[in-house]
């Protein structure tokens, strides 16, 4: 019996989710007295092997099947689901990314199994207990779950990443599996890149305007400061629901989770919508007219001004 | 062409989301209702598929009574045909509300003709299951792909049949998709800019006859025991200065925090 981890990747690129995903694991699987093994699927997925194990994986089992070189979430949750019944693992575990979270509910409805998305904390006992996120963060529901094999995605952020053990290597399994007929479907068909270099999930500083920079041309002064730093600008829904920016830039419930070294907040007033995407940030720099705004009050560090006296000002001397 | 969008009744958040007493939902005393950020621009989708392609568009919700609210808004923009699955409660579990939503799709489309697309929220703004939409689909036999940005249908396509392209953001742009009709998709919020309602359209959605439906649907194996709020990290907020003069404060902290040199 395991704790079986579905390994998130991009043809062959680990995703970062995934190694919270197996941090969350192995609290699981400590809790049950088993192992966390990881599940790989595609031909040459099997280079991250060894970082599986580097991260508490016993077991890496392979699915080499090459109609899975690339994603596509029937598949995989065919693969999932195939692979749950040759192993019959005590629990699956993924993360809670747009990819973790469709792979799971694919697998779930093939297996006809309850699948719980966002777990931030689960005790195990016949029924489990599970603490997951509601309302995009704002809310945490305890639930109970009944299920013969426990389907769950981790929340982003609820699982801290453990330190990698050096020299692990990984006990690899081949497995094969059966795919649904409908699998090749729903596969990834091209690919268009718009951008090259950091983005908000990984920009190290995320400079996000709200209603206070004003109009689209009010985002310069933060577009400049960004340039210094090597970030990357954001903005909260009143600013895309204006037009003053596109939508891949909103940062919040609806947009991107980001999660810098600091986010510096400019003319937010923290709405929760805002807010629950935004929380993550290591550290919140907030500056506003108003001391009293939501967003001065939970930051970390604030400037009390109008952002377009203060980011020149910073701007010029950095 | 035939589309179906399911949509779900949730409370309208201010800046706090209130708890009531027994824990078991949102204190929606003070709060308005309206409908998942993601849906509404889903709505808009579909009536933009029905512009582009002609045909009938249908809206499905699951939720209480009140939910008839969100199909007259339908109808107001452009929806033509509603369905309320009267559930008496908004808290009922993915496993049961997508065995509830497939029935009802059975239904409609046994009456009506079947659907080529079937447009869901990515995921819902309260509870947040992520799955109606992947298990509905799949119980009906349909490709579906969630965290739609980007949709083109090509009614013809290269003598394939019908086809429906999907695109994905990604962190640097967009995966595409390209999924044979009928078929289903979950879509985020910014795919479409929701429109407003005409005056027209308001007088419309009021002669609507919504389609009220039961469901024997029974409970899935995941239980809600209460909510809470989670707690929020507490920081003293340091006040670095006041407008311009507080410059050098800014850069001092960039500095410590490693991100200037």
């Amino acid at each position: 019996m395991s704790v079986l981890v579905v390994i998130e990747h991009d043809r062959d690129q680990l995703a970062d989710a995934s190694l919270e995903a197996l941090a969350f694991a192995a609290d699981v699987a400590a809790q049950l007295g088993v192992d966390v093994e990881a599940l790989l699927i595609g031909v040459d997925a099997v280079s991250l092997a060894d970082e599986c194990a580097a991260h508490g994986a016993s077991t890496v089992h392979h699915v080499a099947d090459a109609s899975l070189t690339d994603y596509g979430p029937d598949a995989y949750g065919g693969a999932v689901a195939s692979a749950a019944g040759v192993l019959s693992p005590s629990a699956i575990v993924a993360s809670g990314s747009d990819r973790g979270n469709e792979v799971l509910a694919y697998a779930a409805a093939e297996l006809d199994l309850p699948f719980v998305a966002n777990c931030l904390a689960v005790k195990t006992a016949d029924d489990w207990e599970m603490t997951r996120v509601q309302w995009g963060g704002s809310l945490n529901e305890e639930a109970r779950l009944a299920s013969s094999m426990p389907i769950l995605s981790v929340a982003s952020h609820a699982a801290e990443v453990a330190e990698p053990v050096t020299g692990a290597t990984a006990t690899v399994q081949t497995l094969e599996v059966t795919l649904p007929e409908s699998a090749t479907a729903t596969m990834i068909q091209d690919r268009i890149v718009l951008s090259e270099g950091v983005t908000l999930a990984t920009a190290p500083v995320v400079v996000g305007g709200g209603r206070g920079v004003g109009s689209a041309e009010g985002f310069e002064v933060l577009e400049a400061l960004a340039a210094k730093l090597g970030g990357i600008v954001g903005c909260s829904r009143a600013v895309t629901n204006n037009g003053w920016r596109p939508h891949a830039d909103q940062v919040g419930q609806t947009g991107t989770r980001i999660a810098p070294q600091l986010y510096i907040a400019c003319g937010i007033s923290g709405a929760i919508q805002h807010w629950v995407g935004a929380k993550a940030a290591k550290k919140i720099l907030a500056i506003n007219t108003d001391p009293a705004a939501n967003m001065v009050v939970k930051a970390d560090y604030a400037v009390i001004g109008d952002l377009f006296d203060v980011l020149p000002a910073i701007t010029d001397i950095t | 062409m035939r589309v179906l969008v399911c949509v779900k009744r949730v409370p309208a958040p201010g800046a706090k989301i209130n708890i009531t007493e027994d824990g078991q939902s949102v204190d929606a005393t003070n709060l308005g209702h309206t409908m998942s950020p993601h849906e509404e621009c889903a709505l808009e989708l579909a009536v933009q598929l029905i512009e582009a392609h002609g045909g009938e568009s249908h809206v499905l919700t699951l939720g209480t009574a009140e939910a008839d609210e969100q199909c007259r808004w339908a109808a107001s923009i452009g929806i033509s045909k509603a369905t309320l699955v009267d559930a008496g409660s908004m808290d009922w579990d993915p496993q049961r509300t997508a065995s509830a939503i497939t029935d009802s799709i059975r239904s409609i489309e046994e009456a009506d003709g079947g659907f080529d697309v079937m447009i869901f929220g990515n995921e819902s703004a309260d509870t947040g299951g992520f799955q109606v939409g992947v298990r509905v689909s799949r119980a009906l036999g349909r490709p579906m792909v969630n965290a739609i940005k980007g949709v083109e249908v090509d009614l013809e396509a290269d003598g394939k049949g019908a086809t429906l392209e999907a695109r994905r953001e990604t962190d640097n742009g967009f995966e595409v998709y390209q999924l044979p009709m009928p078929c289903a998709i979950g879509v985020k919020e910014g795919i479409t800019w929701p429109r407003y309602p005409t005056m027209r359209g308001r007088l419309a959605s009021k002669k609507l006859a919504v389609d009220v439906a039961v469901s024997d649907a029974v409970p899935g194996g995941q239980m809600k025991v209460r909510l809470n709020r989670p707690e929020e990290k507490v920081s003293e907020t340091v006040i670095l200065g006041h407008g311009s003069e507080a410059a050098p404060a800014v850069v001092e902290l960039l500095k410590e925090l490693g991100l200037m040199s």
